[in-house]
């Protein structure tokens, strides 16, 4: 630090602080004193639903943490052992390196047991937590632009992220797992012409082979973690550039951002919350078993137990694979094995649908104008309604995928479970998108009349002639504000098919479905006018509430 | 609203309050933003007694966090790590799973709980206001980065010298190429390796319970056996890639309740013998059903009807498990007569 | 069909309760132990419980199969574990409480059992030896048992509306002449395919995994059912909890004037 001190230009004076000093000797290097200026009271806007994403960074982080422990003592290793360790009811069993070194975490290693526990609690919030943050984004509007690409690595993170749980979960070698890779190795044999060259460059050969837990390996510790870590980074230097969007209130516009400041306030909040994440987290690693998998026993192909299940997030395309008809179409000596190809296709149809929704409503609604206040979904009907329908497909194959622990559970038939799936994949989202769509417009009435006449106060009032009314206050000004500040667009409309000059026009296919959508999405079936400066003057000035 | 900013109480570095710009507007708008409402004062930030009680609470929480730490290290060492505990409502769980987990777990959310409890009662909660900036750039920086791109690419000749973009471009496109390549010997090709499994003629039925040979007696009616050929040994290299495809479920039907007439003279007095991995994606399927001879798989919940050449009745299976034929050798026992006709497990593109 | 059922089930439930008030056997016969007394007083037990299905001399009939050459074994497990006398004839008869007592299920069987040879109920030393081998156990329960019944034994789905019952609770006897017998629609797995002292080795892993004394080290077991439990559990506390929390965090403090 002395000679720190010697080359420091003399123009300022030495701090005397030591931590100043610290911040001196960066700035020289880093600029840091720049960076700060603009990051150190940013502004984040206060609101539990703007804490989802945290919890997703946070449960990744105590992933990361969690996982390079346990790399300290697994095996990723097939070789073949017999296993002499602590837990009696698998003395003497032949097991792969992989099962015996997981087996070792979490009966010989002191606290192995919780820090996998932990790491797969972890795992399964980290997903739910990504779900749910992103319906927030989805359902608030917060992907329109400039936040499309945001989106986009946010979607990514998901995507990888569910990746990332399926190797881990393989890693053990236990017989469920074993069984999850199993199917693995069916889906890629249906591929067509290439299936078979796939598999047997994945496993090493045939199936199981000695080299998938090796290779899982570094996907799931290196490859994986590191493309999200790299993703994280940018996602989160994106919202520090946008800066957060917020919800309309007093005082909130599309050019400022309202909320408490980085520091203190967010770095206590946020990094406090990091710590409540991490505690909830070992508290429910401590009471509540997860993969247990000495109950599973070791992985063999000829073996294998009821309840065969991926780890949740998974669980969708389980729905998908068991719900699919049986369908192979054998012709001039090749098999189209599209009961398994078909299911093993729409599954990242699913999630794209997701992905490119941003960009379809932005071409639709020919928007192309920055958005900084999130949308309260009941004013944009149509997009919570898909919302809703994704929502209910996402469900709905959940269930699929769970059809036999359904079954037992609630005495119904899988075959019956089944066939509901199978209905329900195309009639359910249909129903709940009109449903949703319905109760968003009787929403947008209900905030209609309240602006004009005024909340329900639930007294009853008796008149002078014995009428019965219920009085009806007035809504304060940020009342009135908050239910009226969202924008109504207009919806697209072809230009006329003769222009001003009697030269005739004709409009594309394409320029016709936007249209067409365009007033599905904003047309007067999808949105109730809210009420105008002079309709709130004429009710209110003309016989006061009633 | 109650004005605190004349209360006498108030300390002098909290700012002031009150500025109502959207007044003026809201005659003429009712809608208008009020523009952000006045702030107001916590308890902390007027009443001494609470702030010191806010304090002593945060406090608390960062020593009982401490408190837990020790408390972990305490029960690392105190607690073998086999020791089992039976705790009220969990069972009888591990005492240093249990014990390192919740001390772990207060000890990081006491300090959570303090640093949020802090940050809400204790520092200013006053909302402050950021202008936000637009992404893009105006005409001018956007021309003047134009211009720099254009400099940039007439200097390097990038589409006049046509010969040099165009060999560099094919260069690039295919130097990823030898990383393609090497991956070729991540595995074999398949070739007919998936067509094949251990079982050949001769091969005797070997009971998977007992590792002895199967006899036509020891199999009745309504029982579920497994078996493997003949040979296979567990502590051989290759076992579980041979067990993935050779193992065996044998049944016996009475003669007259098998409807399929090839699956009656391909089995022995009624003793049938399938494939165990099921053809939709390779689970072990072999949840019999003896009263309806269903076979369900535990994975998917295909269904087989094993009175019936296995064929499928429900699920996403394409086509049904293949038989094995068996037949007695001179020892009396189970044998096969021959590999599976059909290559067994998940269908794929070879297959014909 | 519904009066059928009704019908069915008054009848049964009048068997039952005939046979639960009937005079109790005498003191002498149990006594004396002879083989023929039991069959005599089995065979009146069995035309008042039993025959409305079985048919008298126990040949079967469209409500209830054949009894003969089904052994003692078979009787001890249905009837003790109260599976007979049915409510009613179904693909999937349950569990329920035992009507007789075990010294009339002794006679129920012995009197089954003199129709036809068939498998005899175990011995204690056959069903619980104290040389079990609890992993080899383990591995034959995952060949031949997990498939239906999980990997710790909780169950699990058959076809249409049919399951697999948890094992926990069952007796170790029971659990051994189910293998042998076969009950319902699950197979059997008679001596001569998986021995007695393999049948004694997946009870005793039975024993060391299924109990309520079984350690579950990572705490709560969620009921052992794998991922769609842990994920619902993930979900709801562990999400749950997270999200309160956020609220908590993100709420504004009370404000001076509100207190």
């Amino acid at each position: 630090m002395s000679t720190t001190t010697e080359e420091a230009p003399a123009q300022r004076g030495r701090p005397s602080n030591p931590g100043e000093r610290v911040a001196e000797w960066a700035d020289g290097r880093l600029g840091l004193y720049k960076f700060a200026k603009s990051n150190l009271r940013k502004v984040f806007p206060d609101h539990w639903s703007f804490m989802l994403g945290e919890i997703c960074l946070y449960s990744f982080t105590i992933l990361i943490l969690t996982g390079v422990y346990l790399t300290l003592f697994f095996h990723p290793s097939m070789n073949e052992v017999v296993y002499h360790g602590s837990y009696t009811p698998l003395q003497g069993v032949r097991m792969s390196e992989a099962y015996s070194s997981t087996l070792h975490i979490s009966f010989d290693v002191r606290g192995g047991l919780l820090v996998r526990q932990i790491h797969h609690w972890s795992a399964l919030i980290f997903i739910a937590a990504m779900i749910v943050h992103m319906m927030r984004v989805f359902f608030t509007g917060s992907f329109r632009k400039p936040r499309e690409i945001n989106w986009l690595f946010g979607w990514t993170l998901l995507f990888l992220g569910m990746f990332t749980g399926f190797t881990g979960y393989s890693l053990p070698d236990d017989l469920l797992s074993g069984t999850g890779v199993r199917f693995m190795e069916g889906a890629i044999l249906s591929v067509p012409i290439v299936g078979t060259y796939l598999s047997m460059f994945l496993f090493g050969g045939e199936f199981p082979g000695h080299d998938f837990v090796g290779r899982f390996y570094s996907i799931h510790i290196l490859l994986l973690p590191g493309m999200m870590a790299g993703l994280l980074v940018l996602h989160l230097i994106l919202v520090f550039f946008h800066k957060h969007t917020q919800f309309p209130g007093a005082g909130k516009t599309e050019k400022n951002v309202v909320g408490a400041p980085f520091f203190p306030i967010y770095t206590a909040k946020a990094g406090g919350f990091f710590f409540i994440v991490f505690g909830v987290i070992a508290a429910i690693a401590a009471v509540a078993t997860v993969n247990p998998i000495w109950e599973m026993g070791p992985y063999r192909p000829d073996q294998v137990s009821t309840g065969a299940q991926p780890d949740w997030y998974m669980g969708f395309s389980e729905g998908l694979i068991r719900v699919m008809p049986g369908w192979e179409i054998r012709a001039w000596g090749h098999t189209l094995v599209l009961g398994v190809f078909i299911p093993l296709m729409i599954f990242p149809l699913v999630m794209m649908s997701i992905a490119a929704y941003p960009f379809i409503e932005a071409w639709v609604t020919g928007d192309k104008s920055e958005h900084h206040l999130a949308d309260r979904p009941r004013n944009r009907p149509v997009r919570t309604g898909i919302g809703v329908a994704w929502l209910t497909v996402y469900f709905i194959l959940l269930i699929g995928g769970g059809n036999d622990i359904f079954a037992t559970h609630f005495h119904l038939s899988i075959n019956a479970i089944t066939w509901f799936v199978r209905v329900s994949f195309f009639v359910a989202p249909v129903i709940t998108y009109w449903i949703t769509k319905r109760i968003c417009l009787g929403l947008q009435r209900r905030d209609r009349d309240k602006v004009l006449h005024g909340r329900e106060t639930g007294i009853i009032k008796r008149l002078p002639h014995g009428e019965f009314i219920e009085v009806h206050e007035p809504l304060s000004q940020q009342q009135l504000h908050v239910l009226t500040a969202h924008a109504q667009p207009k919806p697209l409309t072809l230009a006329p098919e003769v222009d001003e000059n009697g030269v005739a026009r004709k409009a594309g296919p394409i320029a016709k479905v936007q249209a067409r959508l365009s007033q599905n999405w904003y047309g007067e079936h999808s949105q109730i006018p809210k009420p105008t400066a002079e309709e709130y003057e004429e009710i209110t000035s003309g016989h006061g509430h009633h | 609203m109650t004005e605190i900013g004349s209360h006498n109480d108030v300390p002098e570095n909290l700012p002031e309050h009150g500025s109502d710009h959207g007044h003026e507007a809201a005659r003429k708008d009712p809608f208008a933003n009020p523009g952000l409402p006045p702030h107001e004062f916590r308890r902390q930030d007027i009443d001494p007694k609470a702030a010191r009680h806010s304090e002593r609470v945060v406090t608390g929480l960062f020593v009982l966090s401490m408190l837990a730490t020790i408390g972990f290290i305490a029960c690392f060492v105190i607690f073998p790590v086999d020791k089992i505990v039976y705790i009220f409502p969990f069972g009888h769980v591990s005492a240093l799973n249990f014990s390192l987990g919740l001390t772990l777990g207060v000890a990081l959310f006491a300090i959570g709980a303090g640093a949020v409890h802090w940050a809400r009662t204790l520092m200013s909660d006053e909302e402050i206001t950021d202008e936000r900036h637009r992404a893009d750039a105006d005409d001018q920086l956007r021309e003047n980065v134009r211009q720099q791109w254009i400099t940039g690419a007439k200097e390097s000749g990038f589409g006049r010298r046509k010969m040099i973009r165009n060999s560099m471009l094919g260069a690039l496109t295919l130097v990823p190429l030898a990383g393609v390549v090497l991956l070729r010997d991540l595995g074999p090709l398949p070739e007919k390796k998936l067509d094949h499994t251990a079982w050949a003629k001769g091969k005797k039925l070997i009971n998977s319970n007992t590792s002895q040979p199967l006899r036509p007696e020891d199999v009745q009616v309504g029982s579920l056996t497994f078996a493997q050929p003949q040979g296979l040994e567990e502590t051989q290299d290759d076992f579980q890639e041979q067990i993935a495809k050779a193992a065996l479920m044998i049944v016996r039907l009475k003669p007259g309740d098998i409807k399929d007439k090839r699956e009656r003279d391909w089995g022995h007095e009624g003793i049938v013998a399938f494939s165990k991995i099921c053809t939709h994606v390779g689970c072990p399927i072999s949840l019999y059903e003896q009263q309806t001879h269903h076979v369900l798989c535990p994975c998917h919940q295909s269904t087989f009807d094993l009175s019936d050449g296995a064929r499928v009745l429900f699920g996403p299976a394409g086509h049904p498990l293949p038989q094995l034929r068996i037949s007695v050798d001179g020892d009396g026992d189970l044998v096969a007569l021959g590999d599976f006709e059909e290559p067994v497990g998940p269908a794929f593109w070879e297959r014909s | 069909m519904a009066a059928l059922v009704v019908l069915l089930f008054a009848l049964a439930a009048t068997g039952g309760l005939y046979a639960a008030l009937a005079p109790a056997p005498k003191a002498q016969a149990q006594d004396s132990g002879q083989q023929s007394l039991a069959i005599e007083q089995g065979k009146k037990l069995y035309d008042v419980g039993c025959a409305s299905c079985h048919n008298s001399n126990g040949q079967g009939s469209d409500d209830g199969p054949s009894l003969v050459g089904v052994g003692s074994a078979a009787v001890d497990f249905q009837v003790g574990t109260g599976r007979m006398p049915a409510q009613q004839p179904g693909p999937q008869v349950e569990k329920k409480k035992v009507i007789y007592t075990q010294a009339q299920i002794d006679q129920l069987a012995a009197y089954i059992a003199s129709l036809g040879p068939g498998p005899a109920a175990p011995t204690k030393d056959q069903y619980s030896p104290a040389d079990a081998d609890v992993a080899k156990g383990g591995e034959l329960f995952r060949t031949n048992c997990s498939q239906c019944h999980n990997f710790v034994g909780k169950g699990g789905a058959l076809t249409h509306g049919k399951f697999a019952p948890s094992l926990k609770g069952s007796s170790s006897k029971h659990i051994y002449e189910a293998m042998q017998t076969g009950p319902q629609n699950m197979p059997s797995f008679p001596d001569s395919t998986m021995p007695s002292k393999d049948k004694a080795d997946i009870i005793a892993y039975l024993h060391a995994v299924d109990t309520a004394q079984s350690p579950n080290p990572g705490g709560f077991t969620l009921g052992s059912l794998g991922p769609v439990s842990e994920g619902l559990f993930a979900w709801v506390f562990g999400l749950g909890t997270l999200l309160g929390l956020a609220v908590w965090l993100a709420a504004r403090n009370t404000k001076a004037k509100k207190s």
